[in-house]
């Protein structure tokens, strides 16, 4: 346990969701017979509190860095006036937290009722109220603090994709207001940081399996360097030898040796039944294009852009609730088309809408969710064409909002 | 009441009286069905020999039966069991849940043993027993071809039951085995044949748009579930899609578990089957998982054998043919038995003699066994008593008699632990941490560590009480979570609970049974693993070493296990404690 609580602090503050250090630096808690954290806070009698309430085991807290901190407290303010939680409108927030439940003071009651509905809950309230700092999460784990540190990045990710998507919508219909525009000018610094070009990966064709793994775990690094997945959701697969080398269901992207699974084409084993949910997508995108590499990460103006609808044409669609399963109009970013698709296999699932689309384009976007790439050797192409794609989403935002701004 | 019928029966086989009994609203929120109803009507009973007359089975649906709740079509049988002497419970396939259900009951509580072979055929309101002489003899298929229960739900057992076989199952539906812990000897000793019910009714439903939206919730979870409904899943391949896993990760219980890798594996695998028999989907009424094979093509109709049976009928015995597999998963089905414990009674039977099987040896060995014949008589006992009785209790891979299931515990310390503290003996499905040791669900746990394992499997055991009362499939747990299920319970009921609302219920019901068992004379003497598993290691490679488990990690463990469930230090209940979650108490 304390290996693990320190494991995740660490990651949150290097995913750049925590300060190292002072009231914003992570507290990680973990309890077997007794109870560990990752540092000493002022926080840590109530948040032990919590542990005395929930059947938990762990327990994540954090008050986000810039700029989730200015977006968490304006969503959060929001929800507490209408119906207490945020509602995210990416996919896979939506599939895995539902919604994300807002309280409005640091106090036990409320924090464990909400806790005891959702994985996790914000605290919103009065900045400085008991002494209070918001907004912060908090999130709990039965099996490990990694539970808590993958909801908190979700929460930061949804949050993000929320409110710049509402952003845009509000400035399309003339519903934005100038509290939204603050916090717009105040974040907008974060945006204009540049993507670095893309990084020298290891050149194919592979001749050897060891290089196969060598290569996706040097890739899977990069893309959350990157910063191109929230949390390690995301995937990547290489075919060689008749086998597709597939990154492990809930695998850590930047920690993917040994979560490597090896999948016969010919379906003689079934050993792919724990690799990534979208195992069928990648399958049937080789079998189609005959590419070598595909990349499957979650690029977050890629994800805003993807939900980016003309307000008349939305008014008018019969599907305008349903857009990430069942939006029947052929949309395109650049030349990048956005296909539908839900997580996963089922009747809307995206296997059933990807693979299609990846004949006529190398990157393909789904609907609030993220994007694929295809390579044809190794994954520097397919990287490239990740970063190329979220560097174009992003320009198409900021010009969008600068040009509907002015007018 | 929304959710339950708040009414179930109470059957006296001696007597042959049928009375109607109403639950409380409170004890149904404090029980919730299934398992809970099971444990809290059999605790008066925890002193009694199994088969005593006063020892009841009881069968009980749970609050979600019958509703639109995802895989909510089973239900849970409970007794004490005649091969381990502790509480014995096991789940029910099929469609009898269902039925049951909306023929009115929450659920049946039979008492006494009738003079000659009975059967209890339940048509809503009316509880008949009828004579079931002529059926007494016959196997589970012939059974079912006899009744030809159409859309009726169907229980019954097989010879086993009836000769004693102290792991007999209870078979329902035809394909659905309720295998562990001896049921089917249970109801034989009642001389009860099989319980055979049809319902026309309706399970009441507060509020059915709301069990819509979280019926969406959760199936959008499981499409999104890699191990459910992914191409490799259990939808797909059936349960024994775990095979392959179970061989890449050297935990395959191998020659009565001296060894954890067995070679031919690979030629063995859902795969093969999936080439040799196209087999189509089935399941549980109100499923969408299908996770039971049936095969197409040879021996069409005949159910493929599940993960458990496919690894014990081939590495365990040292046997490597799919068809022996499917031919033996088919005899204990249609004789009554558990496959798990016979698998793994006969590979104790192959260490002690030293004598190889054949396939022929060991199907004409399952008949001796249920037919009550040769070494069949002494083999029917389960590992424990066989080997005890052969001067090698060593051999007996068992925990607390229950004989151990496909998994190498060597391989996974969570499944170590939780083998040794199951309160049905060494089951894997009690904590199943098998979800995240293996199958990383929620989130990737280290399978070689006991760090943080204490409260992991203590937390996951109260989340399957929980899920074997509401009635759901555990299986869907690799996708949702309580979370999920607690407004699924609340669109039903009415009643406004959450995940942590239902896991006190689920401490209070798995603390119940921590009692029963202490008053069967069980304590930390017993929460132990075969000796071999902490002197010999497993069959590692250079990238996977298969140690033996560190004896020392494993006591500390169990120490941290019982102050975090709140025993003694010699494993024992208290009565403070069960004040404390509201359960009543009872000791020796
Ligand atoms: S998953 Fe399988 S065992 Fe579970 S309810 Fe569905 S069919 Fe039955
Ligand atoms: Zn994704």
């Amino acid at each position: 346990m304390e290996i693990l609580v320190k494991k995740y602090a660490q990651k949150l503050v290097d995913a750049g969701l925590a300060a190292p250090s002072g009231p914003g630096a992570p507290l990680v808690g973990g309890l077997d017979q007794t109870l560990v954290w990752n540092t000493t806070a002022p926080e840590i009698p109530m948040l032990e509190k919590i542990f005395q309430h929930l059947n938990i085991n762990s327990l994540v807290f954090l008050r986000p860095r810039f700029p989730y901190d200015l977006i968490i407290r304006f969503l959060a303010g929001r929800a507490l006036k209408s119906g207490g939680a945020i509602l995210p409108r990416d996919c896979e927030t939506r599939t895995f937290l539902h919604d994300l439940p807002v309280v409005d003071q640091w106090d036990i009651h409320a924090i464990v009722q909400a806790l005891k509905q959702r994985k996790i809950v914000i605290i919103q309230g009065n900045a400085r109220k008991n002494g209070f700092l918001a907004p912060a999460v908090i999130a709990p784990g039965t099996v490990s603090p990694e539970q808590g540190f993958v909801h908190i990045s979700s929460v930061c990710f949804a949050c993000f994709v929320a409110f710049f998507n509402n952003y845009l919508a509000g400035l399309k219909t003339g519903q934005h207001d100038p509290e939204m525009d603050l916090v717009f000018d105040q974040v907008l610094p974060f945006l204009q940081n540049g993507v670095p070009a893309s990084p020298d990966l290891m050149h194919g064709p592979f001749s050897r399996e060891i290089d196969v793994y060598t290569a996706m775990a040097q890739a899977g690094r990069k893309i959350v360097d990157y910063g191109l997945v929230d949390s390690y959701f995301g995937n990547l697969s290489c075919c060689w030898n008749n086998t597709l080398y597939i990154s492990q269901t809930g695998a850590s992207l930047d920690e993917l040796t040994g979560c490597i699974d090896p999948v016969p084409l010919d379906g003689s084993s079934t050993a792919g039944i724990t690799a990534s949910s979208e195992l069928t997508a990648h399958l049937e995108t080789v079998a189609r294009t005959g590419c070598r590499t595909i990349l499957h990460g979650h690029p977050r103006f890629c994800v805003i852009a993807s939900m980016d609808c003309d307000p008349a044409q939305k008014a008018a669609c019969a599907f305008s609730d349903k857009c990430h399963t069942h939006c029947p109009v052929p949309r395109h970013i650049g030349s990048v088309p956005i296909v539908p698709g839900e997580v996963g296999t089922g009747p809307f699932g995206l296997c059933n809408t990807l693979p299609r689309a990846c004949d006529t384009s190398n990157s393909v976007i789904v609907y609030g969710h993220g994007v694929f790439v295809t390579g044809k050797i190794d994954f520097t192409q397919a990287f490239s064409s990740l970063v190329a794609v979220e560097t174009l989403c992003k320009n198409r935002f900021l010009e969008q909002v600068r040009h509907l701004r002015h007018a | 009441m929304y959710g339950w019928t708040g009414k179930i029966a109470r059957i006296d086989l001696t007597r042959r009286k049928i009375a109607v009994q109403t639950l409380s609203p409170d004890t149904c929120a404090r029980y919730l069905g299934g398992r809970g109803m099971g444990g809290f009507f059999l605790q008066p009973a925890a002193t009694l020999d199994w088969d005593h007359p006063d020892v009841p089975v009881c069968l009980f649906t749970g609050p979600l039966t019958a509703t639109a709740a995802p895989t909510s079509g089973r239900c849970h049988m409970v007794s004490i069991s005649p091969l381990t002497g502790l509480m014995a419970d096991a789940s029910l396939g099929g469609k009898i849940g269902v039925q049951l259900k909306r023929a009115g009951w929450d659920g049946i509580v039979i008492t006494g043993k009738s003079d000659t072979p009975v059967g209890i055929d339940i048509s809503d309101n009316d509880i008949t027993l009828v004579t079931a002489k002529n059926l007494w003899g016959m196997t589970t298929d012939a059974v079912h071809q006899h009744l030809n229960p159409k859309k009726a739900g169907l229980a019954c057992i097989g010879p086993a039951g009836e000769n004693r076989v102290r792991f007999a199952a209870v078979i329902t539906d035809r394909y659905h085995a309720a295998g562990r812990t001896g049921l089917g000897l249970c109801l034989g000793a009642k001389r009860l044949k099989y319980i055979l019910v049809s319902g026309t009714g309706r399970t009441r439903v507060k509020d059915p748009e709301q069990l819509k939206k979280a019926r969406q919730d959760i199936c959008r979870l499981t499409a999104a579930s890699p191990a459910l409904m992914g191409r490799y899943g259990f939808s797909r391949m059936g349960t024994g899609a775990m095979y392959d896993l179970m061989d890449n990760r050297h935990m395959m219980p191998t020659d009565n578990f001296s060894a954890t890798w067995f070679g031919p594996a690979k030629e063995l695998n859902a795969a093969a089957y999936a080439r040799a028999y196209s087999p189509k989907k089935h399941g549980c009424r109100g499923c969408h998982i299908l996770c039971k094979k049936i095969s197409t093509r040879t021996s069409a109709g005949t159910a493929m054998p599940e993960f458990e049976t496919m690894s014990h009928f081939t590495a365990l015995v040292g046997l490597q043919d799919i068809d022996l597999v499917t031919a033996a998963n088919q005899r204990c089905n249609s004789l009554g038995m558990d496959t798990i414990s016979a698998a793994v009674t006969l590979a104790c039977f192959r260490e002690i003699t030293q004598k190889d099987f054949t396939p022929a040896s060991l199907l004409a060995l399952l008949d001796d066994i249920a037919l009550d014949r040769g070494e069949g008589k002494s083999l029917k006992k389960g590992a424990a008593a066989y080997a005890g009785s052969m001067g090698q209790p060593d051999a007996a891979m068992a925990v607390k008699g229950l004989e151990l299931p496909a998994y190498d515990p060597r391989g996974a310390y969570g499944m170590a632990l939780g083998f040794a503290m199951s309160t049905r003996g060494g089951c894997h499905l009690r904590a199943y941490p098998i979800s995240h040791e293996i199958l990383r669900k929620p989130v990737a746990t280290d399978r070689f560590s006991f760090s943080g394992k204490a409260r992991i499997i203590k937390i996951a055991e109260d989340s399957n009480a929980v899920v074997d009362s509401l009635i759901a499939c555990k299986f869907i747990f690799f996708a949702a979570g309580l979370e999920e299920y607690a407004r699924v319970f609340s669109a039903v009921t009415g009643q406004d609970v959450t995940a942590q609302d239902l896991l006190a219920a689920g401490e209070r019901i798995y603390y119940n049974e921590r009692i029963i068992n202490s008053c069967r004379g069980f304590d930390a003497r017993h929460d132990d693993l075969p000796a071999r598993f902490f002197t010999q290691p497993g069959t590692g490679t250079s990238q996977i070493r298969v140690p033996p488990i560190d004896r020392a990690a494993f006591l500390q463990a169990k120490a941290a296990y019982y102050a975090v469930r709140g025993l003694t230090r010699n494993g024992l209940p208290t009565r403070t404690k069960a004040e404390q979650l509201g359960v009543p108490w009872k000791s020796l």
